[in-house]
């Protein structure tokens, strides 16, 4: 009996650490996501992934001139596309600072999984991230590849003139974020 | 030395690489039916066609057409105004003071390329870039529609 007590207690003892491990893991995880947040919730972001149809523009986040509209590919109405204005990369200086910025395939999620976060708490930002219904099915491998690579995405931290760049360097987003996938992606509790 | 194809022509032209395509369109290849509004495509008077597209030429850089790629302005949309677009301006007389217009025709035949058969939401969402300081937007639309009917 006297045995059983202490096997017990060692398993149990055991668990508590595995346990404690875990939840570690998981607080480094859930922090670094507050870092992906930041960046995610950053206007360069979240001004094309809007819930409604038309994209927003500037640091201050308002309603894009022109009524230009999403369009159901993400890339524009048929008859006024995005790449009307926006080219696949900034204009030369000389330009001044008005003109339009350009990256490449310049567009916003399509209609079918608009990818909508603006205002999102952080624990269903993090539900809607890792959703692969709601994500154009991506795993973490994709998802990591998009926030790494993505030349749109990487336009955010060289918008040009007059915009500001995403509040976090990329390669530390890039760490933070594949140190929150690599955990599994834990999410914050509603409310944390 | 950059090489543009122009409505259909190739052309050999000496302009630095970042020049506006619509300078090299006006002061160079001396097609002056494109126009200069704001300079910061927020108007649409400089809309020309690259690859069957509505482009605006004022924020393009020459360098970036190069490759190619088939630029159409208002003079080569057609030789002697028979475009639909065209015929549709002419019979219902859209044209008040006419600065804006080659690009609202520009930006016309890329909507019915797309969509022969536009509803006034898509001729909105394709036009709304392109500004009429005459207010000429009824008989825009309304032109477009006539367009569709004459294909």
């Amino acid at each position: 009996m006297k045995r059983h007590l202490i096997l017990g207690a060692v398993v149990l003892i055991g668990l508590v650490g595995y346990a404690e491990h875990l939840f570690a893991d998981d607080k480094e995880a859930i922090k670094a996501f507050g870092t992906v947040q930041k960046v995610f919730q950053s206007p360069r972001c979240q001004n094309c992934h809007i819930p409604g149809d038309s994209p927003l523009q500037f640091d201050a986040g308002i309603p894009h001139a022109m009524s230009v509209v999403r369009g159901m590919d993400g890339k524009g109405a048929a008859g006024l596309p995005c790449a009307t204005c926006h080219a696949d990369t900034n204009p030369p200086a000389s330009y001044g600072p008005h003109a339009p910025p350009g990256a490449p395939h310049w567009s916003l999620p399509p209609a079918a999984h608009k990818m909508a976060w603006i205002g999102l708490p952080a624990d269903q930002l993090c539900a809607m991230i890792k959703d692969r219904s709601s994500n154009g099915d991506r795993d973490f491998a994709a998802l990591i590849k998009h926030v790494s690579e993505d030349k749109l995405v990487l336009w955010g931290w060289n918008p040009g003139e007059g915009r500001a760049p995403v509040p976090v360097p990329h390669d530390i987003f890039v760490t933070q974020f594949k140190l929150w996938a690599d955990a599994g992606g834990p999410c914050p509790v509603q409310g944390s | 030395m950059l090489t543009l194809n122009i409505n259909g022509k190739d052309q050999e032209l000496d302009v630095p690489a970042d020049m506006p395509l619509l300078w090299v369109l006006r002061d160079v290849a001396h097609l002056t039916g494109t126009k200069f509004g704001c300079g910061m495509a927020q108007c649409g008077a400089c809309t020309v066609h690259v690859d069957g597209a509505p482009l605006r030429s004022c924020i393009t850089p020459a360098t970036a057409v190069a490759h190619g790629q088939k630029i159409l302005t208002i003079e080569g949309l057609s030789t002697d105004g028979s475009h639909p677009v065209q015929q549709a301006w002419a019979e219902l007389d859209v044209v008040q003071c006419g600065y804006c217009q080659s690009g609202q025709i520009m930006s016309a035949a890329a909507l019915l390329a797309k969509i022969p058969q536009p509803t006034d939401s898509d001729i909105d969402q394709a036009l709304s870039g392109n500004i009429c300081r005459c207010g000429t937007y009824p008989r825009i639309r309304a032109a477009v529609k006539r367009a569709a009917e004459i294909g």
